[in-house]
């Protein structure tokens, strides 16, 4: 039973406490040790059904700004053998996912596009400043307080990952949620997908289930021609994505 | 609507807007003026000289300038600094300041202050008030212009010239190097990027130099030298046969390898880039000088039509230049890196960024050159004294 005085010793204590609920993370990780990470992304076309939460759970925790995107999906549409001549459509990025398609039969599928964490980043090799960065942990972060917004690596990344933020003029992409997954948090894209089509996997890590999954299915990165090592495995790609 | 097809949605907003068309055409005039310059002092191209010092003015105007359009364009532009401070040494990009700096201190700066001591010590004793002050100052306190010490200037100054040619090359060589080692963008992704840069740096240049030297002539109210606009003309027309080679080579290439972005950049030379790529660029730009310049060299042309001739087809190697420059670097963003769709280049005319801000960078290099001249008379010493 709660006494009086009970209840004024847990008012404040639970005001306190409220402001972490809120927040939905834990305080901090103080055993996060980078160097036994290795982070990258599983995304997997055959589950995606094209709602869009991911889009919107990115866009409200990282405070995307409206019309530009650390992450979308879009959809693919090929009538019969033109392979090189999808048909591609990606509303506002999905964030409200999308309407009826306006094609019929052929074959139809989803796929999720992020920043592909590339061990050899274009983007970070032009950099002028070295604002773009690869962490110790295998992520790319834009260090904003650094980044003088000459848009080169927004030209250099191949996947369209990268814009200029409309207010901080400094380039932006996505974080794979650092402020997240370095406190034990999966990314919030992970978290929203309702059909588990994107797994946070850390390649460090033996235990990961992405270890087995690599080695058991049919993985592909997009544009391997480019070497830029991406991190961000699909599962299943079509060879028209591009 | 802007966008044809399918784009990235991140690909919709152009990045590099008309101020990056300005930067390499601006560095270009610069490379080529130089390397014009250069002719008469270390390949003792004679004919040239009535140009020689006009060039390098010319070469310091545009200099000046080309830092301004990458400035303006910069989302952050007070942490500019950071690339001398702390460049990071993978990016082509880092090295611009170091690049520049160089050219401008160590070459051009150098050699105009050598070619130009003579006049201006004598300048520092025969002009009085501020002008004398001035003069004082751009002595930098050398005021021996004996005999031996003029050889020295002349021997140093060759010396520079002789650093300046591949530093132009390296100038401007790299501005093609920014664009063409991008690999996620096939437009610009060539080795043969660069090299395509500095001849069409230097076509630019040496037009633009011919341009100023009929055009001051005609204002002084002094006779063109013939012999000397010939032989600018003929090298203009030697050099755009390179030029001209080394484009027409990378098209065919791409249009024979047909490799997966082709189908993207063929429909845009067919539609969004055909007046500024077929018209402006290739056509006027490029076949229409070239066969004059060439016809001017087979048939015998009276001088006021070679005159004239040499006129117009400044002026169409200058649009022809900047539309290449324009293809280069609006036409690498109009296509999605999907190669699914294309978007569209809308300019502002009153913005940062804007139509207004681009055509005063293209003018003030003419007014640096007019404050330049006024302080530093690059017309021959003969002339100069007629005209007193």
């Amino acid at each position: 039973m709660i006494t009086r005085r009970k209840l004024i010793v847990l008012l404040p204590a639970a005001a306190l406490a409220w402001k972490y609920v809120l927040a939905g993370t834990p305080e901090t990780a103080p055993n996060y040790n980078r160097s036994e990470h290795w982070w990258g992304m599983l995304l997997d076309i055959d589950k995606c059904i094209g709602c869009g939460s991911c889009v919107r759970a990115c866009s409200a925790e990282n405070n995307v700004p409206e019309g530009y995107f650390r992450t979308w999906v879009e959809r693919y549409h090929i009538a019969d053998w033109q392979q090189e001549t999808p048909q591609v459509d990606s509303p506002d990025g999905a964030i409200n996912g999308f309407p009826p398609s306006k094609f019929e039969g052929g074959k139809n599928f989803f796929v999720p596009k992020m920043c592909n964490h590339c061990v050899d980043s274009p983007c970070t090799q032009v950099c002028p400043v070295g604002a773009t960065l690869h962490t110790p942990d295998g992520v790319v972060l834009v260090d904003e307080t650094y980044c003088l917004g000459c848009r080169y690596c927004i030209q250099a990344c191949p996947y369209g990952c990268r814009f200029l933020h409309p207010t901080k003029h400094t380039a932006e992409k996505c974080s794979l949620c650092y402020h997240r997954i370095t406190k034990g948090l999966t990314t919030a894209c992970c978290e929203s997908c309702p059909t588990g089509a994107r797994q946070l996997a850390d390649l460090k890590n033996p235990n990961d289930p992405i270890h087995e999954f690599l080695k058991t299915h049919s993985v592909q990165v997009l544009k391997p021609h480019l070497a830029t090592g991406a991190k961000v495995f699909y599962h299943d790609l079509d060879g028209s994505v591009r | 609507m802007p966008v044809d097809g399918f784009m990235y949605p991140n690909e919709i907003e152009l990045q590099w807007s008309v101020l990056i068309v300005v930067y390499p055409f601006v560095t270009g005039l610069v490379a080529g003026a130089f390397i014009l310059a250069s002719l008469e002092r270390i390949f003792h191209v004679t004919a040239v000289k009535p140009t020689y010092r006009l060039a390098l003015l010319t070469a310091l105007s545009f200099l000046l300038v080309a830092p301004l359009p990458l400035q303006l364009h910069l989302g952050r532009p007070e942490r500019s600094l950071e690339m001398y401070l702390t460049p990071h040494t993978t990016s082509a990009m880092a090295m611009f300041g170091f690049v520049y700096l160089w050219y401008l201190m160590a070459v051009i700066l150098l050699e105009i202050w050598l070619e130009f001591r003579q006049e201006i010590v004598l300048l520092s004793q025969s002009s009085t008030g501020a002008k004398r002050l001035l003069y004082r100052a751009l002595t930098l306190g050398s005021s021996n212009i004996s005999e031996g010490a003029l050889r020295v200037d002349d021997r140093v100054g060759w010396v520079v010239t002789l650093i300046g040619i591949p530093s132009a090359f390296l100038l401007h060589g790299y501005v093609g190097f920014i664009f063409g080692s991008v690999k996620a963008n096939p437009w610009w992704s060539s080795p043969l990027m660069p090299v395509v840069f500095i001849f069409s740096a230097m076509v630019s240049g040496i037009a633009v130099v011919l341009l100023l030297y009929m055009a001051t002539s005609k204002m002084r109210h002094q006779p063109i030298d013939m012999r000397c606009v010939d032989t600018i003309a003929q090298y203009l027309l030697y050099t755009f046969i390179i030029d001209f080679g080394l484009e027409m080579l990378d098209l065919i290439h791409r249009i024979y390898e047909a490799d997966e972005s082709f189908r993207s950049l063929d429909f845009m030379m067919h539609t969004k880039l055909f007046f500024s790529q077929i018209v402006l660029q290739i056509a006027l730009g490029t076949i229409v000088p070239i066969l004059t310049l060439g016809a001017i060299q087979v048939f015998h042309v009276p001088e006021k039509m070679r005159r004239l001739a040499y006129a117009v087809c400044g002026c169409l190697t200058i649009i022809g230049i900047f539309a290449m420059r324009w293809n280069v670097v609006i036409g690498g963003q109009l296509f999605s890196k999907s190669f699914l769709g294309y978007t569209t280049y809308k300019v502002d005319l009153i913005s940062r960024e804007g139509e207004l801000i681009a055509a005063g960078l293209l003018i003030l290099p003419f007014l640096i050159l007019t404050v330049l001249v006024k302080v530093l008379p690059p017309w021959p010493k003969a002339e100069a004294s007629s005209a007193d």
